[in-house]
């Protein structure tokens, strides 16, 4: 056997140690929730009874359609916000650009159910801005946000950054020649607008599209919190699954067959479609911005200042109001630290436990997706194909689908882990890899194999290179994938909400419980430091990175 | 160790079913230069690979000196490579890369300083041994990957197109260095390119190849002069072919082409009389001439190019050819339009079989 095989085996052995993990934590769950969506509940029985009660009444099945709904106009109005926005960053001079482009990564990167509950904080009943405005228009009118505008409006206010930052991406590979090329065969500015610019982002839009689409579909925090009667897919598995009146694990996991398979679908759909129309573009002369005219740069700066500040609100609120004096929902008189010193008295464990568990799985996330993406760019093999793709499921599967399956499968011997520390560390691993995988790969395909050649035919060992030079090469790389992870890590509430126990609490579902138990005070203050978290990581990442955005 | 051979013994190269290179043999000489030369897909970079040790050697044997080294793996091959994109890392300044080598070898440090610090004047970089990488440009990248390899005292030197990169002024700069190198340090040398002209110069011998079966091996001046075969004749430098025939009749052998018999002493006894077969001769070796034995045909276009004359002739069958005039023999200019009759150098014609397969020429 030659070097080079046998080379190739002791990456091979590593491939399929990992394939084999997947298999026990990705499939056998996912494998385990397919045979309970057609048991009968109790007697286990082989039935269709789960999906045709699903099909039954409307007050099942019209959550899929809100679902639906939400999610296409969500995805939708992200669109129409996102992509003028990059258009006109990249284009003109805007400024105070640099501020905007990190305050849109804040919002981007806070947990999206805090944005719901301060939402209600502002506009709900009781609400700080729908008080004012009865006051105002006189106590007739009650303003409600509760219900489908409220989804979409907290949905559209975050999400939007994702199409933001992919179109920006797209626009920074657009060299002008292209553009200048277009014109000069007689293409009208605006109409070069449709024919050149859109074509050629529409590749990022829809890489960004897909990801507001998997995060509407799948979030279950928001429509939880702010839906009231109007029900989502993921409320309604949820409620299916830990309701105490006549909730089914078997009905609630054929709930969960109908959102994977959709999301699973467009997950592939999407992803054929990107394979077949991606094209390599790199730019030597990259588009630069230009002074806009003043009436027009004025509506642009409007434009732009206004729903970066409207993004920003649920962060200013709740770092705003974790400092007021409450009790309960009802404010009080006075300002000062009682919500963090009640926080940290008695939720110091969920604080603790988030930063244990996170830590925990973002060193894992960081060695299995270094490992991923070297073998499945590098070590080619049938099981490292397999280990591409079914890696970056997790993307578009719903955190609590995830975190049913993974009770499915694990609550009995010989592999019970529920209620232990463990099963929330691999939920949160298989949940948040996909991003450090993804960016770790793309580093990789642009380093040339033959420096890895170089180092090896100078008498350095395959392993010794990947560790002097293939891993120090993508560390870069790696970094950018980890932060997202990091971040998501910690604000990670809809797995977390199927999966904890009393001791295994995270900071998340803390501040979820006590929303529902309207106890806003230290929900703020948890939340508050959650945000502290999140934009300190930032700032220390772009710090130590010297790089300038994220790459989603 | 410098003067370290390569024997090359019925090699074989497949990938699945597909055969790159098949029983393929040859032996480059301790501290020679050898080109391998061919097209793109020919097989040379494989070839080059498998005796780097990053392909498998699927049939036959290669050897360093007379140890076969199937199976050591590439990092003990004590194998300096050069690679087509330099692989500098771009992690470490310059004096880092050099020095990788000598560090995996554990030799001492002082040691290391000293021999990164002849090899750095050896190939001019003295001025930015500490800088990083990418403030360079890429004609001073390839000088650190070629001071990189040759730092650790290498068995054999490969590089794999190591000037294609380069713009075409610094290329020409960077084949003299590399050979001046080469001779100075004197390790025996394989070398990869697809530039026939490049190959000419820096090489001691050259095997041309294509198809993975090697054509011909040889030192420039022979493949030049006396190609083995066609392609080699079309492959290294610009030939003019023409359809002839061979005639035997009592002025000695010869061959006709068009109007114009050769006399060609030097023709194979193979050659049977009234077979057809090819003719090449190359455009330096054609000349204006006003006798009748001799092609004729219009001057079609004329370029200038410095230090010799290029002359496009259109020839009654259509066939355009190529014919150049030194530039010193002003008074001789052709103006574009003239009629021309065109005279061969017969020492320095080539007859091939018809297929093109290999020469007719004797010895």
């Amino acid at each position: 056997m030659s070097m080079r095989q046998k080379n190739r085996s002791v990456w091979l052995w590593i491939t399929i140690a990992i394939f084999l993990a997947m298999c026990l934590f990705l499939f056998y769950p996912l494998i385990k929730l397919f045979i309970s969506a057609f048991q009968e509940t109790g007697t286990g029985e082989f039935t269709f009874e789960n999906f045709l009660k699903f099909c039954s009444k409307p007050y099942y099945y019209r959550s899929l359609f809100n679902s639906i709904k939400v999610t296409v106009v969500v995805t939708l109005l992200c669109c129409i916000i996102g992509i003028p926005m990059a258009y006109i960053m990249s284009n003109y001079e805007i400024k105070g650009k640099r501020v905007i482009e990190i305050l849109i990564i804040v919002s981007l990167l806070s947990p999206p159910f805090i944005g719901a509950y301060s939402w209600i904080v502002l506009l709900g009943r009781n609400g700080i801005i729908s008080n004012f405005l009865k006051s105002i228009t006189g106590s007739g009118i009650e303003f409600s946000i509760y219900g489908f505008g409220g989804i979409v409006l907290v949905f559209t206010m975050k999400l939007y950054a994702y199409i933001y930052m992919y179109a920006s991406g797209g626009l920074s590979k657009i060299d002008v020649s292209l553009t200048e090329a277009a014109e000069n065969l007689g293409c009208h500015p605006l109409k070069k607008v449709f024919n050149m610019i859109v074509p050629l982002i529409l590749p990022s839009v829809m890489a960004g599209a897909l990801v507001v689409f998997a995060n509407t579909f799948t979030d279950f925090g928001t429509p939880m919190m702010i839906g009231e009667g109007y029900r989502t897919m993921p409320v309604l598995v949820f409620q299916e699954f830990v309701g105490e009146v006549g909730g089914s694990a078997n009905y609630a996991a054929a709930l969960s067959m109908i959102m994977l398979v959709i999301t699973i679908a467009i997950f592939l759909v999407q992803r054929y479609i990107t394979n077949k129309k991606s094209f390599e573009m790199s730019s030597l002369r990259p588009i630069v911005p230009v002074k806009p005219k003043k009436l027009s740069g004025f509506f642009m700066h409007l434009f732009i200042y206004l729903f970066v500040l409207i993004s920003l609100l649920p962060q200013i609120t709740v770092i705003v109001s974790s400092f007021k004096n409450m009790s309960g929902p009802v404010y009080k008189e006075g300002w000062g630290f009682q919500n963090y010193i009640d926080a940290f008295e008695t939720r110091g464990y969920t604080i603790a436990n988030t930063y244990k568990f996170a830590i925990l799985a973002v060193l894992i996330i960081m060695i299995l997706g270094m490992v991923i993406a070297y073998v499945s760019v590098r070590q080619r093999s049938v099981f490292s194909s397999i280990l591409d793709v079914v890696t970056m499921f997790p993307l578009v599967i719903s955190g609590t689908v995830l975190g049913i399956t993974l009770l499915l499968a694990f609550n009995s011997r010989p592999l019970r882990l529920t209620g232990t520390v463990a099963i929330l560390v691999i939920s949160l691993v298989i949940r948040r890899l996909p991003y450090t995988i993804r960016s770790s790969s793309a580093v990789l395909k642009q380093l040339s194999p033959s420096v890895e050649e170089a180092s090896i035919s100078l008498g350095c060992s395959p392993l010794k290179t990947f560790a002097k030079i293939t891993g120090p090469l993508m560390l870069s790389g790696v970094f950018s994938g980890l932060i997202l992870s990091w971040v998501t890590l910690i604000t990670e509430l809809s797995s977390s909400v199927i999966l904890y126990t009393a001791k295994t609490q995270t900071m998340s579902v803390a501040i979820y419980l006590q929303v529902t138990r309207n106890e806003f005070g230290m929900a703020a203050a948890l939340a508050t430091l959650l945000t502290v978290t999140i934009i300190l990581s930032l700032v220390i990442f772009f710090k130590a990175t010297g790089k300038k955005s994220i790459s989603l | 160790m410098k003067n370290t051979t390569i024997r090359v013994d019925n090699v074989t190269k497949r990938y699945g079913d597909k055969t790159i290179i098949s029983d393929l043999s040859l032996e480059v000489k301790g501290g020679e230069f050898f080109t391998l030369l061919g097209p793109s897909g020919c097989g040379k970079t494989t070839l080059l690979r498998m005796i780097a040790g990053f392909n498998t050697i699927e049939g036959g044997t290669i050897y360093f000196n007379d140890t076969p080294i199937n199976d050591i793996k590439p990092y003990k091959r004590n194998i300096g490579m050069v690679f087509q994109n330099y692989a500098i890392f771009p992690h470490m300044s310059v004096r880092k890369n050099i020095e990788y080598g000598l560090v995996q070898r554990h030799i001492p440090r002082p040691e290391i300083k000293k021999r990164v610090d002849e090899i750095i004047e050896t190939v001019k970089i003295g001025e930015h041994a500490e800088k990083s990488p990418n403030q360079l440009s890429g004609g001073q990248q390839q000088r650190v990957a070629l001071a990189r390899a040759i730092v650790i005292h290498p068995a054999v030197l490969l590089m794999d197109e190591p000037l294609s990169n380069l713009d075409a002024k610094l290329r020409v700069e960077m084949r003299t260095a590399i050979r001046d190198v080469q001779k100075e340090v004197d390790i025996t040398t394989v070398y990869v390119t697809h530039d026939q002209e490049e190959a000419l110069v820096v090489s001691d011998r050259i095997a041309v190849m294509n198809f993975g079966k090697i054509q011909q091996i040889g030192a420039p001046l022979e493949l030049y002069t006396r190609p083995a075969n066609l392609f080699v004749a079309t492959f290294v430098g610009t030939n003019n072919v023409f359809d002839g025939s061979v005639v035997r009749g009592e002025g000695g052998p010869a061959v006709t082409v068009g109007p114009m018999t050769i006399p060609m002493p030097n023709l194979s006894p193979d050659a049977q009389d009234g077979q057809k077969v090819k003719v090449t001769i190359r455009p330096e070796e054609l000349r204006f001439v006003s006798d009748s034995n001799a092609l004729v045909g219009r001057v079609k276009a004329r370029t200038f190019l410095g230090s010799y004359i290029d002359y496009e002739i259109l020839l009654p069958d259509g066939e355009v050819i190529e014919i150049s005039q030194d530039a010193g023999d002003f008074a001789n200019m052709v103006e574009v339009g003239k009629d021309v009759a065109l005279g061969a150098d017969a020492k320095r014609v080539n007859v091939f079989t018809e297929d093109g397969a290999s020469s007719l020429i004797r010895g």
